[in-house]
């Protein structure tokens, strides 16, 4: 020991601070990057708000030119798209996260399990290029006819299914979304459904009930917070998708019809499509501020579904 | 029972986790070169107060000490000490082995380093020092390039022994040392912990009554906080003076 | 009997539809796999790697440009986004764990792992090409760099939180201060898991098309100026792919073999990687 007393004055003191500052500054750059990105989209879009206000919304309107711009479209398409979305692959996952963690051999889980990760990890780009080039003519030749023959005679939801059989539209954009986000939610629910307590479950198979009940009676209810933060997850990535979306939707701003067989617009395929040769000036600011909805709706829904998911874990906590 | 050379005095000293008052009053002086065991059924405080030694509590901010504790008389809750400059004068080992995730040779030069400078051939003598003051270094001399986490459980906690003696300190806290090991383990470790006390003031912690009659000088008996009995090992566990340290010693309790 | 009969015939019913859900996912999975086979494979070849992206309506050319600007966006993207990652990881970990910043922290970065990539594109948009002017490969690398930092954060943090925690007493007890404990004792324990956040992230941002949209462009030649648009594959992918002409399709499915097989790749790098830390 060279040091005799108790007290330094290291120079590793300081050191220490330096680290510890700079990692703090990192964690609070991460907190301003989002408010950074509001604030910046915001800014943007300032001249469009301004121009057009809450009727931005509501307007249907899409003339650059004119310098004429309502979101109504852009808006309508991503809301269809992932509500198409949701609808197929919030049962599809529930299946799937049923199988990994009740039905499926123990050997299998795990390559399943991984099979259905990696799905999630192909870039976006590929499903698109793939539902453009490969999914819409077989869907429109086949799928499209057969859903006009059976589900298009019924009064009211026919006209959903109405119109030429293009492939590209709304309801192919909606598949090609769902497949996109089946392993997201999927993947959700097969972590929640393994944190029920084994106690909670071998007490339902204990009172006789078959495997189903004791999903749909115990597991699902004791996991409900967290299957729905699941759900809106998926929901999340489904409205700020892009190149999934853009490839096949149609790109259209004339939306004259209730069916999903039409082309139409999302606000990420309105961006992706329009933003790069935009006009300085309103038209960029209108595009921004489609970016800025996007955003905001996006964040709403995160939070809710983080805010559940976060709820089930502290359940967890005080549970076990 | 007169503790003349006293390293370590406790002075009226009290420990709070948050709100629980986690230890009561202690007042006890602990001799140089000398161990010292705490003994005392689980949650009654035992390693709580070993933790303290080394300040292990700053690490949290819910946890406070108050009173004295002084060290050469020096009081160690003083804001001006150094706790790095501390506790390279207060090693530790603890309950389970914790080598650190690099080779043999680094996880003993790792404290040295923090501390010292030494040129490489001085930093190679005091790795041999350390890994044979801890026993380790005829096992071991051959694969100093080999991750510390290859070795067995008992030799990794040999590894943290000598780890804790590079760099030199006065005193070695021992946080139930052996709880997670092997019989032959332990008795290896218990034959090095009573060559240590020929150069270093020991303090351990051991649910095991049988070790700490086994190895310790002193012994503390501790329930719920505080100390109910403090003396020399061989009169506590023969003849106590507290009818609460019998019943905890000849098992009719704990 | 006739009731359990009926819940024995649900439970069934139930189950064969778990069982069509599995193979419905797998199903896709196996057919965009194939395509992505068979249409990318035959589109290989030496051309592809040596020529540059052809013009409209020629039937020749590759995508040696589009790769070059794409690994050096993606390697710039993750050596800016990485260190940063890395440390705000530490702090929520290490520091943050009982402060507010840290949850909130923890929190944000959670929404920004999910945000749409699109926005981020704007974004860049917003505060760097439209102040400097021009579309540029920088602002790209920034993009994809901001995509790589909630990646990096949220592994590094759940990795170091691996770390026993008798682990950093025992450094500590030795009497190192603070970032030595950090850096030479709980980021080294959890180097491997670490690593394969970064890998994972790598793999996220090298099929990321949209933030590159408005920020890095394209470019249709060579070029390995940094302040000029850069040509890249997933935008190269998107353009040739929307066209009429058959050679750029081709093109497009060559580029998307590429990327499918490297993202994969690095994926089942990153999960054997980690596996066989964990079994150490």
């Amino acid at each position: 020991m060279q040091t005799t007393g108790f007290t330094s004055s290291a120079s590793s003191k300081l050191g220490d601070r330096l680290f510890g500052g700079l990692a703090k500054s990192f964690a609070w750059l991460t907190l301003i990057l989002l408010a950074g990105i509001i604030i910046a989209l915001v800014y943007a879009s300032w001249p469009s708000i301004q121009a057009f206000g809450i009727g931005f919304l509501f307007s249907d309107a899409w003339n650059p030119p004119m310098e004429d711009f309502g979101g109504l479209i852009p808006i309508y398409g991503t809301i269809v798209t992932s509500v198409i979305a949701l609808l197929i692959a919030v049962p599809v996952s529930f299946g799937i996260a049923l199988f990994l963690t009740e039905l499926s051999p123990a050997w299998l889980r795990r390559p399943l399990g991984t099979a259905i990760e990696l799905l999630a990890a192909i870039p976006s780009i590929v499903y698109g290029m793939w539902g453009l080039l490969v999914f819409s003519p077989i869907f429109a030749k086949y799928i499209q006819p057969a859903l006009q023959s059976s589900i298009g005679h019924v009064p009211v939801i026919g006209k959903l299914f109405a119109g030429a059989p293009l492939g590209i539209g709304l309801l192919c954009a909606g598949i090609i979304l769902a497949i996109m986000i089946i392993p997201y939610v999927a993947s959700v629910m097969r972590d929640v459904f393994e944190v029920t307590p084994p106690m909670l479950k071998e007490s339902a198979y204990g009172v006789g009930c078959t495997t189903w009940e004791v999903m749909w009676g115990a597991v699902l209810p004791y996991t409900k917070n967290g299957v729905i933060g699941g759900v809106m997850l998926g929901l999340g990535r489904a409205l700020g998708e892009t190149m999934a979306v853009t490839f096949v939707i149609g790109n259209t701003n004339f939306l004259d019809s209730a069916s999903l067989f039409a082309p139409g617009n999302s606000i990420t395929s309105a961006l992706a499509n329009e933003f790069a040769e935009a006009d300085p000036g309103l038209h960029t600011a209108a595009l921004m501020e489609l970016g800025l909805i996007l955003f905001v709706i996006t964040l709403i829904v995160l939070v809710v579904s983080k805010l559940l998911l976060l709820q089930l874990a502290k359940g967890e906590g005080t549970k076990s | 029972m007169e503790i003349t050379d006293a390293q370590i005095e406790f002075k009226d000293f009290n420990f709070y986790y948050g709100k629980f008052h986690a230890l009561k009053h202690i007042n006890f002086k602990m001799a140089r070169h000398k161990c010292t065991a705490f003994i005392g059924p689980s949650g009654c405080g035992k390693s709580t107060l070993l933790r303290t030694i080394n300040r292990m509590y700053d690490l949290y901010p819910e946890q406070r000490a108050e009173g004295q504790l002084l060290f050469d008389g020096r009081n160690l809750l003083a804001s001006e000490i150094d706790v790095s400059v501390l506790r390279a004068k207060i090693g530790m080992v603890f309950q389970k082995p914790t080598p650190f995730p690099m080779s043999i040779y680094d996880n003993i030069a790792f404290g040295v380093k923090l501390h010292e400078r030494l040129s490489s051939s001085d930093m190679d003598e005091r790795v041999e020092w350390a890994l044979r003051k801890a026993a380790l270094w005829d096992e071991v001399k051959d694969k100093l390039k080999q991750s510390g986490m290859s070795l067995s459980g008992g030799q990794q906690q040999r590894l943290c022994i000598a780890r804790g003696i590079a760099v030199k300190p006065e005193v070695i806290l021992l946080d139930e040392p052996t709880s997670a090991l092997d019989p032959i383990s332990t008795a290896r470790i218990e034959e090095l912990i009573d060559e240590l006390k020929a150069e270093f003031t020991i303090v351990i912690v051991t649910h095991n009554m049988q070790q700490a009659a086994r190895i310790s000088d002193y012994t503390a008996y501790m329930y719920l906080g505080e100390m109910v009995e403090f003396g020399v090992t061989d009169e506590l566990f023969v003849k106590p003076k507290k009818k609460e340290t019998e019943d905890y010693i000849t098992g009719r309790f704990g | 009997m006739n009731l359990l009969a009926r819940r024995k015939l649900t439970n069934q019913v139930a189950l064969t539809l778990s069982l069509s859900a599995m193979a419905f996912g797998l199903f896709w999975l196996a057919w965009i796999l194939w395509t992505v086979l068979d249409l990318g494979l035959s589109g290989l070849s030496a051309s592809l790697f040596t020529e540059m992206t052809p013009p409209p309506g020629a039937d020749t050319g590759g995508l040696a440009n589009a790769i070059v600007g794409s690994l050096i966006m993606v390697v710039l993207a993750t050596l800016l986004g990485t260190p940063v990652g890395i440390l705000a990881g530490v702090y929520l970990a290490e520091y943050g764990r009982h402060h507010r910043l840290g949850a909130v922290t923890r929190f944000i970065n959670d929404l920004l792992l999910s945000a749409p990539s699109i926005v981020i594109g704007l974004f860049v948009y917003a505060v760097v090409v439209a102040q400097t002017g021009k579309f540029s490969a920088w602002s790209g690398v920034i993009a994809l760099a901001l995509i790589v930092l909630p990646v990096v954060v949220r592994t590094t943090e759940n990795m170091l939180q691996l770390i026993p925690n008798t682990l950093r007493e025992a450094a500590f007890a030795l009497g190192a201060p603070k970032s030595v404990v950090i850096s030479k004792v709980t980021l080294r324990a959890a180097r491997a898991g670490v690593l394969t956040g970064v890998l994972l992230a790598v793999a996220r941002i090298a099929g990321e098309t949209a933030p590159l949209l408005f920020t890095a462009l394209s470019n249709q030649f060579w070029s390995l100026n940094l302040n000029e648009p850069m040509a890249n594959l997933p935008v190269t992918i998107f353009k040739f792919a929307m066209s009429p002409f058959t050679n750029w399709q081709e093109l497009a499915w060559a580029g998307v073999f590429l990327i499918t097989m490297g993202v994969l790749l690095l994926n089942i790098v990153a999960r054997v990687f980690l596996r066989a830390e964990k079994i150490n």
